[in-house]
């Protein structure tokens, strides 16, 4: 006799109830309730249930358990796979291709020609010697305690991404600060990619795509990392001096001349700072990707936790943070560049 | 003396707010501003603005803050929509006018100079001054010339290659008026201009102003809240008050006959001997008599007073290009320096 049979009793709902009932295979929790509810005073208000869908279905055959709503849930995925399958597939294997090149370039590149061109870039960036010295010393600490190629393969992942994201992301947060609207849909968007723990994006890739394609994590990554870009490029722009966008308009200035001459170089500093987070972030899930066959130095850090190879894990680790401090340090010296040409405010 | 009409603002309203035509309605039906916000929640910014601006004068309009200086002269140039009414430049009535019109007149037509100064901080001196030139799709070396002539004549000569940041505000904003004039459109509008500026430096500034419009003959409108500001540069001035016009004139004679109580009180700490002039004092009636002296027209009374050692009996004659207009008596002088009352204006 379950708890909420009278309800439906009571509702006239008793023969709805019985019609498809159906005692399915008794989970642990249906044993549970029966064996603890012989003792139970029944009518007793502190051992009343919740009436949860276990509960209510105890009561009636009718009410589905909470059990086939996670399988409800995969279920409906694997109908739609193929669909979307279809369509996600072509799309972004551009993804696959530019992440497996891009790790081919910067593995297979002697090391004497990838370090000088990184550092090439490194002062392209940054414009400053003493961050170069900076890259120049960390990736040869890197390739002298044999962490090189991981490194790269870390570091190729980073630049496609994070490339990626920026290309999407700042077009995206252009619109959302041009449009109320758009900014009220985009926000609970972004709000939500940032606060899934980032296992949770990974296991949908897994069903849709095959765990060797790269394009499963770099997705992972991209979505993840995109959030600061956009959220930054929105903010910067609508933070822009409201009397220079008067001026601009004052002047005759059509909306694509406000928009490259005005707005988006007054909001470069609040876009670099975005782009700066992205980079760090891409970082953070390069390496949980490697539980998704993402190569790098992630790899070494869970064959470390998964052998208990203490020494391999905190080497690899300490590789990331190296990684992590010059990746931040080129970054920050391009945007202290972009602010001092601009102003004291 | 009456130059051509060029702008012309007619029965214009402004109502911010979200539904400003059904408090257009409650507004045509006489509510005043605050009842407007009390009962509808809208703002009234302007009420039946009606002020012609005449070709290479100076038109000051004054009002203390929040009278709503900003949102008239920011109709000019349709920066603001109006709920009512038309603003007319050179006969047409720009609220018909489709983008690309308004803004070939924006960058053709009208100049803006800003309190804030709303300079590009991230593009030099020198393309700041170009900006109305660029934006009409000059190439940089076709306008280089010409702004750094507008640079040079503002007193900013060589200043070109700096950022807006590294100059003090006053240089910033000759900064601005170079670039309103580098884009050589007729019409200047000067939002409180000179409001942000220390006392010396806006002196500086107005004088200027007055130098470059002796040379140029520019129609400007310039707005400021302060009425000595108003009285040094206006040729036709107009008084706003909670979003209506209160009284508008010639300075002299808004100063010897206020309109209202409110007017009274706004000009009556002035200092009028050194602002009216013997024109707007004189008699022009013959008069008969022994003349002390000549003075011009524009000589203030200060200097006149000054003339006659503290006397009250000299008669001086009034001269205009070298011809007698009126006589200027002691008497007449010592009742213009007393603050007229609104009741007893004519
Ligand atoms: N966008 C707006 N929304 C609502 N009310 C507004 C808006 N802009 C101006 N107002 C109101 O209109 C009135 C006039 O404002 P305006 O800025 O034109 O005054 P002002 O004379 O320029 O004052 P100040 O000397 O302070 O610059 C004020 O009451 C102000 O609150
Ligand atoms: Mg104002």
């Amino acid at each position: 006799m379950a708890t909420y049979d009278g309800v439906f009793d009571t509702l006239g709902l008793r023969a709805w109830c019985d019609a498809s009932g159906n005692d399915g295979p008794m989970s642990m929790a249906d044993l549970m309730a029966r064996t603890g509810g012989d003792d139970a005073g029944a009518g007793s208000l502190r051992d009343l249930p919740f009436p949860s869908l276990d509960a209510l279905h105890e009561a009636c055959g009718a009410i589905p358990q909470s059990r086939d709503l996670t399988l409800g849930l995969e279920q409906g995925f694997l109908a739609i796979r193929d669909g979307l399958r279809i369509v996600i597939d072509p799309l972004t294997q551009p993804l696959s291709w530019m992440l497996s090149d891009m790790i081919w370039v910067m593995t297979s590149t002697p090391w004497w020609i990838v370090i000088p061109a990184l550092l090439l870039l490194a002062f392209f960036v940054a414009r400053s010697w003493k961050v170069v010295g900076f890259v120049a010393a960390t990736l040869g600490l890197l390739a002298f305690i044999d962490h090189f190629e991981p490194a790269m393969e870390t570091l190729a992942i980073i630049f496609v991404c994070a490339f990626i994201c920026v290309l999407f992301g700042v077009p995206i947060g252009i619109a959302m600060s041009r449009s109320d609207r758009m900014q009220r849909i985009g926000i609970p968007i972004l709000d939500m990619l940032q606060t899934l723990p980032p296992f949770v994006y990974l296991i949908p890739l897994i069903f849709l795509f095959s765990v060797t394609e790269p394009k499963l994590y770099g997705i992972a990554i991209i979505l993840y990392a995109i959030v600061p870009v956009i959220r930054l490029t929105d903010l910067g722009i609508r933070l822009v001096d409201q009397s220079v966008v008067e001026a601009a308009d004052a002047f005759g200035m059509t909306s694509r001349q406000k928009l490259f001459g005005v707005q988006i170089p007054l909001a470069l500093p609040n876009i670099m700072a975005g782009v700066n987070q992205t980079i760090m972030m891409s970082l953070a899930m390069v390496v949980i990707a490697s539980l998704v066959s993402a190569p790098g130095l992630g790899v070494l850090v869970l064959r470390g936790i998964r052998n208990l190879e203490l020494g391999v894990g905190l080497v690899a680790g300490l590789g990331i943070v190296m990684i992590a401090i010059l990746l931040d340090r080129v970054t920050k010296a391009a945007l202290a560049r972009v602010d001092a040409s601009q102003s004291s405010r | 003396m009456t130059n051509q009409v060029k702008v012309s603002i007619r029965h214009l309203y402004k109502i911010f707010g979200d539904d400003p035509v059904t408090a257009m309605e409650a507004v045509g039906e006489g509510m005043s501003k605050a009842d407007l916000l009390e009962t509808h929640n809208h703002v009234l910014g302007l009420r039946d603005i009606n002020v012609d601006i005449r070709e290479t004068e100076i038109t000051v309009i004054m009002g203390l803050s929040g009278s709503g200086k900003s949102t008239l002269i920011r109709h000019f140039n349709r920066l603001i929509e109006p709920t009512a009414g038309e603003v007319l430049v050179d006969g047409e009535n720009i609220l018909e006018w489709d983008e690309a019109r308004l803004r070939q007149m924006r960058r053709e037509t009208m100049s803006m100079v800003f309190q804030k100064f709303a300079l590009l901080p991230h593009r030099t001196v020198l393309d700041n001054a170009g900006l109305a030139l660029a934006t009409r799709g000059r190439k940089r070396k076709d306008y280089e010339a010409e702004a750094e002539r507008w640079l040079e004549r503002v007193g900013l000569g060589g200043l070109g290659g700096q950022f807006p940041h590294q100059l003090s505000g006053g240089m910033q904003q000759r900064v601005g008026i170079a670039r309103a004039l580098t884009s050589n459109a007729p019409i200047m509008l000067m939002d409180e201009a000179f409001s942000a500026l220390d006392p010396l430096i806006r002196t500086d500034m107005q004088d200027l102003l007055i130098e470059l419009q002796g040379e140029l003959r520019k129609t400007i409108v310039f707005i400021t809240h302060d009425l000595d500001e108003a009285l040094k540069l206006a040729d036709h001035l107009v008084i706003l008050n909670d979003g209506a016009v209160v009284q508008q004139g010639e300075p002299q004679h808004i100063l010897l006959n206020p309109a209202d109580a409110y007017i009274a009180d706004f000009v009556a700490d002035i200092y009028r001997a050194r602002v009216l002039r013997a024109r707007s004092v004189m008699r022009t009636e013959p008069v008969d008599g022994e003349i002390a002296g000549e003075i011009d027209h524009n000589d203030n009374l200060e200097s006149v007073i000054e003339k006659a050692e503290g006397s009250l009996s000299p008669r001086f004659r009034v001269m205009r290009d070298g011809k007698p207009v009126g006589t200027l008596l002691m008497p007449d002088i010592m009742r213009a320096l007393v603050p007229r009352k609104a009741e007893h204006a004519a």
